[in-house]
């Protein structure tokens, strides 16, 4: 029971004055991420067959190298705010869907960060 | 969180059937969701057979006639009956419509009738619109200005300033397209829903308006406006043929324009 009014529930916290870079990060990295996409997957098909030493070969040029961590962030960054909005909308214990956010968001920069340090591995040698 | 259990009254039962009393070269049957707050049972749905020869061409009518002539109490909101009060918005054949507009002949076999979906019942096609006209509410809609209006001079517009109003003025706020969004099925709480950002919009595009500012910082939210998905429901389901999904698009965008 609660004698709060209708338009006091509407009203709530008031506006969280934020919610349009969520919106706009989501769209850049979509639109950023349909060039990296098409790149990676013509260049993985016309690697296939070939040895180690020459995909290392093709890693090691600065320009793959900089579009592989580009795909990589873009991939990762665009997931987890996906996944943010996923769990916004259907989780509605409020513990629940922080954690969830939370675990979602650590594990994507885990995800950057290792696969980042990978390819400047090889790249660098 | 998820349950495993519906919750108490939620399953619809079989109801009443009322035959025609003679034989008739047009019948059809109408399914009527019931639910009386009086008393503790589950919602039913009871079956009308109508005669089309012996009744008007719209949905309304058929209702209209089944409380005349057959069940008094089949309780649902109407007034104006042609599409301009909003009062019988209400879930037929699927989809959010007004029976007022919505012709029987358009329905190819048995006409369902529901409440609009995901709103608390008052009484069989009855919802509660509290929270709705609550959020309404929250935007303010109504002209803000800071000038001092002239006392000797109308508030002047432009044809082209007035023509940005266009497909946003005709809405009569009959929920059909906030009730057929899923985003405002699960987070109605926080999220707007389409009607009510159409409306906001409605004041934010108002050449006069002198809080555009302000409207969008107020919708600069997380839930109140970025729930809109895009899943143009909205757009499909409107009686009035607007269009919410661009109305929030544009909101998006003017929101971007500014950071």
């Amino acid at each position: 029971m609660s004698y709060k009014t209708p338009l006091a529930r509407v009203i709530g916290l008031g506006s969280a004055k934020d919610g349009s870079s969520h919106w706009w990060w989501q769209r850049l990295t979509a639109l950023a991420l349909v060039p990296l996409t098409l790149w990676f997957i013509f260049s993985i098909s016309t690697l296939t067959g070939e040895c180690v030493a020459d995909i290392r070969g093709w890693m090691e040029s600065p320009l793959t190298a900089t579009l592989l961590i580009a795909f990589v962030v873009s991939l990762f960054y665009h997931a987890q705010l996906g996944v943010q909005v996923v769990v916004e909308d259907y989780v509605h214990h409020e513990g629940m869907k922080v954690g969830t956010i939370l675990a979602v968001k650590f594990l994507s920069v885990m995800l950057v960060i290792s696969s980042t340090i990978s390819i400047l591995r090889v790249a660098l040698g | 969180m998820a349950k495993i259990r519906l919750p108490k009254n939620s399953t619809v039962n079989q109801g009443k059937h009322h035959a025609l009393p003679g034989p008739a070269k047009r019948k059809r049957v109408f399914k009527i969701y019931r639910w009386n707050p009086e008393g503790d049972s589950s919602p039913k749905l009871d079956s009308f057979e109508i005669d089309l020869d012996d009744c008007g061409f719209m949905v309304l009518d058929a209702l209209i006639k089944i409380k005349n002539e057959i069940d008094s109490s089949l309780t649902f909101r109407r007034s104006c009956r042609e599409g301009i009060c909003g009062s019988c918005a209400m879930n037929i054949d699927g989809t959010n419509t007004l029976a007022c507009t919505k012709p029987i002949e358009e329905i190819r076999s048995t006409v369902k009738i529901y409440p609009l979906p995901h709103l608390p019942v008052v009484k069989d096609l009855v919802p509660d619109l509290t929270h709705f006209y609550a959020q309404y509410e929250s935007i303010k809609p109504w002209l803000q200005q800071q000038s001092v209006p002239s006392a000797s001079r109308e508030n002047l517009q432009s044809i082209d300033e007035r023509q940005q109003l266009d497909g946003l003025y005709e809405c009569i706020l009959c929920a059909c397209c906030s009730t057929s969004c899923p985003s405002y099925w699960w987070n109605s709480d926080r999220y707007l829903g389409p009607a009510i950002l159409l409306q906001a919009y409605r004041w934010i595009a108002d050449s006069r308006d002198e809080a555009v500012g302000k409207r969008l910082d107020e919708l600069q939210d997380p839930f109140r406006l970025y729930r809109c998905h895009t899943i143009m429901n909205c757009t499909n389901t409107c009686p009035k043929h607007l269009n919410p999904g661009k109305a929030i698009a544009e909101i998006k965008k003017l929101i971007a324009l500014r950071t």
